[in-house]
């Protein structure tokens, strides 16, 4: 019986199994009296879908995972049509690029505690707040995207700004002056431009068609906002 | 039934165009108060003429959604009907703002009852942003002039300028608004502008000063200066000119007292931005940047590092 409830398959697999069709598998000994247990092999196959996820070794848990978010950093990278940031839509992503970019954003020390850049916790709430916000407004203008997935999609979209953010500090090893200025602004430009097409090639189908543009906008901001602060970043 | 109702409104959309059109001056409300069955009340107001078709369409659309119930304001439902604008609209509010005819009351031409709050708040948002930004920018391009100043991004006044935008946004329509109905009495039929509507004078009133935000880069004190004074009299204007058939027929002592109070805040907002986020050139003589009164009392003292240039 378990198996047969197993049997309509894997998330991966393209055609649905019909039902009972595990049946055939089951082997039953002819030794077993009618009282008493029958014996039914659960190994032949592993679902996903079941418990057996608590089983599994960590390594495989955490692999998989990473393994998801991978995947959809390459759908950030390389934008096209398709499902999969939204369909299968996770936090992960986000939460470890807006924690980097924080990180590298922070300002070290204490002597220039009112005038410097900002610190952790305003990057922190400006990332989670704006996309929290930019979610709430294209809902509110009626589009068809869910909340979570929303946030994922921003989370997600800020990785080129983050690669953006770690080629700055490495020319900011570099000595200062206009060159570096120039390289730092060009390369934060052209991340810019990545995101927001990244983002848009995401976002834009949800929202009803007169209202594109008021739904992009405010990603727009956004991610001026998050260049803003990468390319003002002086290190101590 | 319904088809029947369907005829009956477009019959009565067509008498509404066929007037329009005849008298370009006219502007369509909806006396849904005093009709329920959303009958179409021609009124004539001395207004601009636009293109009668969109505006029948939206009107149509509108009227239909009237007879709905209206949701519960825990419903998610309810604040999406104040996010029922479309790009062009939004388009058209921010074009009536910024620029301002006489006898052209914003609430009731471009509004037309349908208040949004999808363009005040991204118009503060947009306005904080573009304050802190290019003041930072006016510490670069001091620093070119004096190396002895240090430049630093000055991210708190982010905060500051989102504060103080956002307050004035949408607490002096709240002043405003109560002190209207105080005055008008409690009668709300004909009363004055809803909550929504003052907010949304303001938020599309703020619209004008991004621009001039951004042309107060340019190091030309009597630019500034000019730009400035050209964008409060915009903004100040579209303002007295909407408030303008609400207060006129309270005594004139209210009247003047409410007018040169909404323009002297006003004043005050666009010169308190001006000398708190940019940083004047070194080569001037300034007195030290002094605080608005009306604006939220600000906990950081003034941080420019003016002193350094002696």
């Amino acid at each position: 019986m378990a198996e047969a409830a197993e049997s309509p398959g894997d998330p991966g697999t393209a055609t649905p199994r019909p039902l009972f069709a595990g049946l055939s598998d089951i082997s039953i000994s002819q030794d077993i009296p009618v009282e008493g247990e029958i014996t039914i092999p659960m190994r032949s196959r592993v679902r996903e879908f079941d418990s057996s996820t608590l089983n599994e070794s960590v390594q495989n848990t955490i692999m998989r995972d990473l393994k998801a978010v991978g995947k959809k950093f390459m759908h950030v990278l390389y934008p096209r049509k398709s499902n999969t940031l939204l369909r299968d839509w996770d936090l992960w992503g986000p939460l470890i690029l807006c924690v980097t970019l924080a990180l590298m954003l922070q300002r070290g020390s204490v002597d220039s505690e009112k005038d410097g850049g900002p610190q952790f916790a305003e990057v922190f709430v400006i990332v989670w707040f704006g996309a929290v916000t930019i979610t709430l407004n294209s809902k509110l203008l009626g589009g068809n995207i869910s909340f979570f997935q929303s946030l994922c999609v921003l989370g997600y979209c800020i990785l080129p700004l983050t690669v953006a953010m770690l080629v700055c500090r490495l020319v900011l090893l570099a000595e200062l002056g206009p060159i570096n200025f120039m390289v730092r602004f060009f390369v934060v430009i052209v991340m810019f431009a990545w995101s927001i097409v990244a983002s848009t090639a995401f976002l834009a189908d949800s929202q009803p068609p007169n209202r594109k543009a008021l739904a992009v906008y405010p990603v727009f901001l956004f991610y001026f906002v998050i260049s803003w602060m990468i390319l003002t970043f002086t290190p101590q | 039934m319904a088809a029947a109702d369907e005829l009956a409104f477009h019959a009565e959309f067509e008498e509404a165009t066929n007037l329009l059109a005849q008298t370009p001056d006219a502007a369509i409300t909806r006396s849904d108060q005093l009709t329920p069955q959303g009958h179409v009340a021609v009124v004539m107001d001395s207004g601009g003429s636009y293109g009668a078709d969109d505006e029948v369409e939206s009107d149509k659309a509108a009227l239909l959604q009237e007879e709905k119930q209206q949701p519960g304001f825990w419903t998610f439902g309810y604040y999406q009907s104040f996010f029922d604008v479309d790009t062009s609209q939004v388009l058209d509010r921010i074009k009536g703002s910024l620029l301002p005819r006489p006898g052209h009351n914003f609430v009731r031409h471009h509004l037309r009852n349908r208040p949004d709050l999808y363009g005040p708040f991204w118009i503060c948002a947009t306005l904080a942003f573009v304050l802190a930004i290019t003041g930072n920018l006016t510490l670069v391009l001091a620093q070119r002039r004096d190396p002895s100043i240090h430049y630093s991004p000055q991210f708190h006044k982010v905060t500051v300028a989102g504060i103080t935008i956002y307050c004035y946004a949408w607490l002096v329509p709240l002043a405003l608004w109560g002190f209207l109905r105080w005055r008008r009495g409690v009668r709300e039929r004909v009363g004055p502008y809803t909550f929504l509507e003052t907010v949304c004078v303001y938020g599309y009133s703020l619209f004008v000063f991004i621009p001039t935000v951004v042309l107060w880069l340019i190091p030309v004190p009597w630019l500034q200066w000019l730009f400035g004074a050209l964008a409060l009299a915009l903004s100040a204007a579209g303002l007295v000119f909407t408030l303008w058939p609400v207060v006129r027929e309270d005594t004139r002592l209210a009247a003047t007292v409410l007018l040169s109070t909404v323009v002297l805040l006003h004043t005050l907002l666009a010169m308190g931005c001006k000398f708190y986020f940019f940083q004047p050139l070194p080569l001037e003589h300034v007195a030290p940047p002094h605080q608005a009164m009306s604006q939220p009392p600000n906990t950081l003292p003034p941080t420019l590092p003016r002193s350094m240039a002696t």
